[in-house]
């Protein structure tokens, strides 16, 4: 198998969980010890071969992992270019890759002694994620949503309430997952001593950004064992939806070191990033703090934050991870726009071409290898990371379909 | 002399526990919110917190999150915030300002900008709830140069370690939160607060003030035999959003009135009230 998740601190955070100037821990202080405490647990942890062989055994077991590198031949076909090979995380348990984080994280809790775990979701994905570890592992789960997200996802609600978590439901603000953010970290600092906020993307307070990157690289991982098995070479390009970033950094995290592998993040582009209505924030945003940490936002000019647009759920935050925001400013990686219609046209292309009903935030990543593989060789192979499923998305792309008709 | 210096050097010798009054600035609307203001010292507050609207405050309850949202929906920025005190400063010129927000608008509008506009303006200090001791340095560097003390908080959580840290580089007073919770979320229990003020006290000669849940007069009465400030928040907001500015101030003289207790709240300096006992002579 790979190396272990902990063996990769080259490209950082630093001491004071920063990114190069990007990251941080900006909290009030009522948290700051427990950050540190989570810290110090994460480090103890990713050091015992007992707590990777547990991981790892319920990413197997539980989660089904590995999952499929898959020859979209008749995309391929379509694009005419590169060889697209999509990353299977949709059919991962639940649906997306944010299970991923969610197993190591609650294994983190366990070993904090918490019995009470926390999560904001935006989609529902992260939310029904968190739901299902804390029912495999017997915790009170409560998970705070936007009242928007909860009218425009309303399976993955009662998914959630199936599984037994309780969903509280936030208006205010945007109620969408910045709001729902700010509740858990409200709900985070009065209850500090008992619970456990299982955040789900590469964003908030040093170190989770690190601690879910490490938990999601174990996509980049398989993905690297899995081409060189079948090409017997790296990839030429890897392609990526951001919002918050996890799935794109757990993908990219492995290939960092190696440049001949070019890396595209997708960010969501709502009606036009000249429509100011996106959530595009390395493209249309620029550098500020929300929480916890300093990365790129998107903000008027008092730094308040703006809010965020996209037809799909999971990418509508007007935040990114800092990790993102250093790989962009460094150049390593590079972050394109794709707007709400070419991801809709690309949703239905995959679920014709190839029989993938693909999550809105993954037909992003998607619309943009159908622009990227046109103009690449043959030769070449190009992988998108098809990040969740789409049964979570039908009625939206209906009501886009009625609205076309 | 720094108005906030100057006002905890006169507590210091009158013995006794001064009142902070938290308003959000511009709630409702600018003029009304001048006028709230320019009547805060004369009703008994020592020193007034001025909220800077934020879109996203994480550290507090729904009471100053409504604060929030009345202000930025009524146009408050941080520029008009510095406007807000430039206006209280010509009727008021001794009432220290200290203004508490977020790191975001300080850091949109230029930290070492605003610090040198907020000096200018005529406040006195800053307290950033999202800023901790490790960010703090260039924002520390930035407001002594203008003449504005950052103020350093801690909580019911933070460990021995830890408060020797945060209080290395105290000024003006030290911001003890007597929950672990949002402001004005929980009710604090005094004699709580009391131990975790004296812990606090073992690390630190600066004053400490002590906030988030402080609803009743008698509990602040109750605070002030362990801090001393005590500050007063939501209590405030929630009446003046209810019942306007004139009931507001009422209750900044009730809340001024219980910790002087053998004085009328705002005539005069009060002499030799020993409350509890429980200061270090300082020099």
């Amino acid at each position: 198998m790979t190396n272990t998740s902990s063996s990769h601190s080259e490209a950082g955070p630093d001491a004071a969980g920063q990114f190069g100037r990007f990251g941080g821990a900006y909290m009030p202080e009522t948290l700051m010890p427990a950050l540190r405490a989570l810290r110090q647990q994460l480090a103890a942890a990713l050091a015992d071969p007992a707590f990777r062989a547990r991981r790892r055994q319920i990413l197997t077991d539980y989660v089904g992992r590995p999952t499929p590198l898959f020859p979209a031949q008749n995309l391929t076909r379509e694009a005419g270019g590169a060889q697209i090979f999509l990353k299977r995380e949709d059919l991962n348990h639940t649906g997306a890759h944010k299970i991923n984080n969610c197993v190591g994280q609650i294994l983190i809790a366990e070993r904090m002694g918490k019995r009470r775990v926390i999560a904001e979701t935006g989609a529902g994905q992260h939310g029904v994620a968190t739901a299902t570890v804390c029912a495999l592992f017997g915790m009170q789960c409560v998970i705070y949503m936007g009242a928007a997200d909860i009218a425009r996802q309303a399976s993955n609600v009662a998914r959630m309430r199936l599984l037994g978590a309780e969903v509280r439901a936030v208006a205010v603000g945007t109620a969408t997952l910045k709001d729902a953010m700010n509740e858990a970290l409200r709900d985070w600092i009065t209850n500090v001593e008992t619970t456990y906020y299982l955040l789900g993307t590469g964003a908030g307070p040093h170190p989770y950004p690190s601690m879910v990157r490490d938990f999601q690289r174990v996509i980049g991982e398989e993905t690297r064992e899995q081409i060189q098995a079948r090409c017997g070479r790296l990839p030429d390009a890897l392609v990526a939806c951001v919002g918050g970033g996890s799935n794109a950094i757990g993908l990219f995290h492995p290939f960092l070191a190696d440049p001949s592998v070019r890396c595209y993040g997708v960010e969501a582009g709502g009606f036009g990033l000249a429509s100011g209505k996106h959530a595009a924030c390395l493209s249309g945003g620029r550098p500020g703090v929300l929480h916890g940490n300093l990365t790129y936002l998107l903000q008027d000019s008092d730094g308040q934050i703006a809010d965020a647009h996209s037809v799909s759920a999971g990418l509508d935050y007007p935040g990114v991870g800092p990790e993102h925001a250093h790989l962009f400013e460094s150049g390593r990686v590079t972050y394109a726009v794709v707007d709400d219609d070419e991801a809709l046209a690309a949703f239905h292309r995959l679920a014709r071409g190839e029989g993938i009903l693909p999550a809105l935030e993954s037909a992003h990543a998607v619309a943009f290898a159908l622009r990227l593989a046109p103009r690449m060789t043959r030769e070449q192979i190009l992988i998108v990371n098809l990040s969740g499923r789409g049964d979570k998305d039908l009625a939206t792309v209906q009501a886009h379909q009625g609205e076309a008709a | 002399m720094n108005r906030l210096d100057a006002t905890l050097s006169r507590l210091r010798d009158q013995n006794r526990s001064g009142l902070v009054c938290y308003f959000m600035a511009g709630d409702p609307d600018f003029d009304t919110s001048a006028k709230l203001l320019a009547q805060l010292g004369a009703a008994g507050a020592d020193v007034i917190e001025l909220g800077l609207p934020f879109s996203d405050p994480v550290a507090d309850g729904p009471s100053i999150q409504n604060a929030h949202l009345r202000a930025r929906a009524a146009g408050q920025t941080s520029a008009r915030t510095l406007a807000l005190v430039a206006e209280l400063r010509k009727t008021d010129s001794a009432t220290p300002v200290v203004l508490m927000g977020y790191v975001n608008p300080v850091m949109q509008y230029g930290d070492k900008q605003f610090m040198t506009d907020a000096a200018a303006a005529g406040a006195d200090a800053l307290l950033l709830l999202d800023l901790p001791v490790e960010h703090a340095a260039p924002y520390r560097a930035a407001a002594l140069a203008a003449g504005l003390r950052l103020i350093v908080m801690t909580a019911p959580t933070s460990d021995d370690a830890r408060l020797a840290e945060i209080l290395r580089d105290a000024s003006g007073f030290v911001y003890h939160t007597t929950i672990t919770g949002t402001t004005g979320a929980a009710s604090c229990a005094p004699e709580q607060a009391g131990a975790a003020i004296a812990r606090t006290r073992r690390h630190t000669r600066a004053p400490i003030a002590a906030g988030f849940g402080v609803r009743r007069p008698a509990q602040a009465r109750a605070l002030a035999e362990h801090a001393d400030l005590v500050v007063v928040g939501s209590q405030l907001v929630e009446t003046l959003a209810s019942e306007g500015v004139d009931a507001a101030l009422r209750a900044v003289r009730a809340f001024a009135e219980a910790l002087r207790p053998n004085e009328t709240a705002g005539a005069g300096a009060a002499v030799g009230k020993v409350i509890g006992g429980k200061r270090q002579p300082r020099s």
